[in-house]
């Protein structure tokens, strides 16, 4: 591998992302899934960095889930869109940063659709107002969460507690990036590194001190594909294209995957599972799973907030492997304590996949 | 004092014209922007379909225009339109007076890297026809392997692709990659070769005997279908991914080199100098011809000319046709 | 093991590096006019047997190429030779399909 060539590609996708003043569209199902990620991209963006980020609780889901798996129209998701865009205007706000990429791409697709057929951005701008009574500004800029944490990487490197190196080797940690393919497939220009060589997480993993796996199924779908999981008969095409995956990266032993997508990252670690259980077979050491971090929680771990403050426990996917590698302090009795140090109950464990 | 002729660009057409219009009583006057003369086809090993040494072509040509007047590393500034001719102003500060202006500018070879999905210049084993014809030439080249067990080729590289502005078919790189597939399993007589093809398309002169001797003794896989995607395994050999279109299902295959089969396309300076001669460029690019049976060497202009690929994709033996026919037309345009 | 009401699909990707090509090898060896086969699909077009058993010389060359087992689709051919009547390429399709059947019957795989 050329590393220089893949630079030469990375200049030609950058994009201007303000240093400030966001509007903050948060993803419908990251808070269940990684239920402590959106809050630590707000405490890392505002308290960290200073930086002004609206968390405006009036907006809603973007209909990207039910936009791909048919329930509804491109013009409602579209008018979803733009009661989000109104809402963000109403705050005084012009850079909207998403924080989900299915959003992201939806965003994008909406944007770009209307500056192709601005007829139809007219019908949305009149169905919104007949719906409730909303006018909005196109945003200026739209960004995806984790391109706001890559352009504040160095930053947060600077911030850190922990480097993403094995401690006992003195090594760099080897990790997959997975960008998800609605982060620049539809639109290579709108993503940090374009489609085929994406830097978003990469660049933040080589700047916390980490490796970067390219492995050959890299650019492969994570597995869920909206259709694909939601109808229990396709699910089969889900967990095989998540297998593909793993089978891919298995020979690269990597040591943990970092995710840009709400539903990446869910797969990914959920159905290392699933796996376990048809095949016998687990891809991490001595019988765990790879650890599968979203960037908030990978950028967390450096800058040493507590694991468990930042949701680790809820993983399907062991990550104390990953942590004892890196060297992070944490107290194994306070894993299954919530908030309020009170216990939340503990999973039933896999036949194979070690948990604990 | 013998009547110039201004000749823009010193590949194949460039010199070729200018030996004709030499011997036809001329002085020919031929600008090149490089060093060396001979443009693409110098840089090429050997020819199909007779396997002739290119350098046997350029010593042909250098010397038979030796009484020509050869500006190299030399371009044009202005060309102004004066009444019954030309006035060329050279970057060396030369001005010349021409009535009749042969363009014989060629074509430019499709950057591979654009074709992202295929990492040139990312992956450590994958190079482009022309790196190859120049390792054939003795040039080395660490990116090709000492023993490989299996080689692509990947035929049409931003040509027939609209997505890189390249509608056209680059036309000489499927016999190319024939011809490098065959010269390849020579060299690496243990190698199991693929081309990767969308159409096979051989129309000249035995192209079809050399693919079946590629077939039948040599014994390359011929695969119908465009390859989608290339990466590279733990061990830096490449997986290859396409379909195979004719089986109705994806197929990858692990490849220790793979040569990309980059196209012909359309200068990028050919608007700058239609906007100064004020002829057109085409729909794909390239200059316009007057049309595209009759009369593809001659432009709306009086005066001006067109030779080889500057016009559209050519094969050498069609270049030089072209470029005889320029010079007996211009000798007839000098001669009313 | 659980029940999850769903598992991994086989997956329908030809691997060439995984393709066994013995028979393939052996073919070629007897036949090496095989190789020459530019699936053109006369012999598929013009077969007595094609269109009511799937027999077809084109897949027949294809399937061997991709390491996979063609005696079903053999024990189809009725060797009337229509098919080496319209090979362009000329190759004698019926001696190959003879030469296949004594691979196939030398191996014991028939």
């Amino acid at each position: 591998m050329i590393h220089q060539g893949k630079k030469v590609i990375w200049s030609d996708y950058q994009k201007e992302i303000p240093d400030d003043h966001w509007f903050y569209a948060r993803s419908c199902i990251r808070q269940n899934f990684f239920p402590a990620s959106e809050k630590y991209f707000l405490k890392i963006t505002k308290e960290l960095l200073g930086k002004a980020i609206c968390d405006n609780e009036h907006h809603t889901t973007c209909g990207g889930i039910a936009y791909h798996s048919d329930t509804i129209p491109q013009e409602t998701a579209m008018t979803i869109i733009a009661r989000q865009f109104a809402i963000m205007t109403e705050a005084g706000y012009e850079n909207l940063v998403v924080s989900c990429i299915t959003s992201f791409g939806n965003y994008n697709e909406t944007i770009e659709t209307w500056r192709e057929f601005p007829e139809l951005e007219a019908k949305i701008r009149e169905n919104l107002w007949k719906a409730c009574r909303r006018e909005f500004k196109i945003p200026k800029y739209v960004a995806h969460a984790s391109d706001l944490i890559y352009r504040f990487r160095n930053e947060i490197a600077e911030k850190a507690r922990y480097n993403l190196i094995d401690r006992h080797t003195g090594q760099p940690l080897k990790i997959v990036e997975h960008i998800g393919c609605h982060y620049s497939k539809m639109f290579p220009h709108k993503g940090f590194g374009g489609a085929e060589y994406p830097c978003v997480l990469s660049g933040m993993v080589e700047s916390w001190g980490g490796q970067i796996i390219d492995y050959p199924e890299r650019r492969h779908c994570c597995g869920y594909g909206f259709r694909q999981y939601h109808v229990k008969a396709n699910r089969g095409y889900s967990l095989s294209n998540t297998y593909k995956k793993f089978e891919s990266m298995e020979p690269y032993h990597p040591d943990a995957i970092i995710t840009n997508c709400p539903g990446c990252p869910y797969f990914l670690d959920r159905w290392q599972y699933v796996i376990s259980e048809q095949t016998g077979k687990t891809y991490g050491q001595n019988g765990y799973g790879i650890p599968v971090l979203t960037y908030e929680e990978l950028a967390g771990l450096v800058l040493g907030y507590d694991p468990w403050d930042l949701g680790l426990q809820i993983h399907q996917v062991a990550v104390e492997p990953l942590l004892d590698k890196i060297g992070i302090e944490y107290d194994p009795e306070a894993k299954y304590l919530g908030v309020n140090k009170e216990d939340i109950l503990r999973p039933e464990l896999p036949t194979n996949l070690k948990c604990h | 004092m013998k009547e110039n002729v201004v000749i823009i660009g010193g590949g194949v057409a460039g010199l070729e014209a200018a030996r004709q219009l030499l011997s036809l009583g001329y002085m020919p006057i031929v600008v090149e922007r490089k060093k060396s003369l001979g443009g693409h086809v110098a840089q090429w090993n050997r020819l199909f379909p007779d396997m002739t040494p290119t350098k046997d072509l350029m010593e042909r040509l250098i010397a038979d225009t030796a009484q020509a007047n050869i500006f190299t590393e030399t371009g044009i500034r202005f060309i102004n339109r004066l009444k019954d001719g030309y006035n060329v102003m050279l970057t060396n500060g030369v001005n010349i007076y021409s009535k009749a202006v042969l363009i014989a500018t060629g074509f430019g070879l499709f950057d591979a890297r654009k074709k992202e999905e295929y990492g040139y210049g990312v992956y450590d084993h994958v190079i482009t026809n022309a790196d190859l014809e120049q390792w054939f030439n003795g040039k080395e080249d660490n990116r090709i392997p000492e023993s490989p067990q299996s080689i692509g080729f990947v035929h049409c590289v931003g040509s027939r692709d609209v997505k890189s502005c390249n509608s056209q078919c680059s036309k000489v790189c499927c016999m190319t990659a024939v011809k490098q597939a065959i010269e390849l399993k020579e060299k690496f007589p243990q190698a199991e070769i693929y081309c990767f093809y969308m159409d096979l398309r051989l129309f000249g002169k035995k192209y079809e005997d050399f693919y079946i001797s590629a077939q039948k003794d040599y014994g390359i896989h011929f695969i119908r279908g465009r390859v989608s995607e290339v990466s590279e395994r733990l061990e830096g050999r490449l997986q290859v991914k396409s379909e195979d279109t004719l089986s109705g299902k994806p197929l990858k295959v692990g490849i220790d080199l793979l040569v990309l089969m980059s196209g012909m396309v359309a200068r990028d300076e050919n608007s700058e100098i239609a906007s100064m001669l004020r002829i057109q460029t085409d729909s794909d690019g390239f200059l316009k011809s007057r049309d595209n049976i009759y009369s593809i060497i001659e432009s709306e202009r009086p005066g001006i000319f067109f030779a080889g690929a500057c016009t559209g994709t050519k094969t050498v033996p069609e270049t030089v046709a072209e470029a005889r026919a320029a010079a007996l037309e211009i000798h007839n345009y000098l001669s009313r | 093991m659980i029940d999850f009401g769903f598992k991994i699909n086989p997956s329908s990707t030809l691997d060439l590096d995984k393709a066994d090509l013995t028979l393939y090898n052996k073919l070629v060896r007897m036949e090496p006019e095989a190789r020459m086969c530019m699936a053109c699909g006369s012999c598929s077009a013009t077969c007595m047997s094609a269109e009511y058993s799937g027999m077809s010389v084109r897949k027949v060359l294809l399937a061997l190429q991709r390491g996979k087992d063609v005696s079903m689709m053999l024990s189809n051919c009725m060797l009337c030779g229509k098919c080496t009547m319209v090979c362009p390429r000329g190759i004698n399709t019926r001696h190959l399909i003879l030469s296949l059947c004594r691979i196939y019957d030398k191996e014991g795989l028939k």
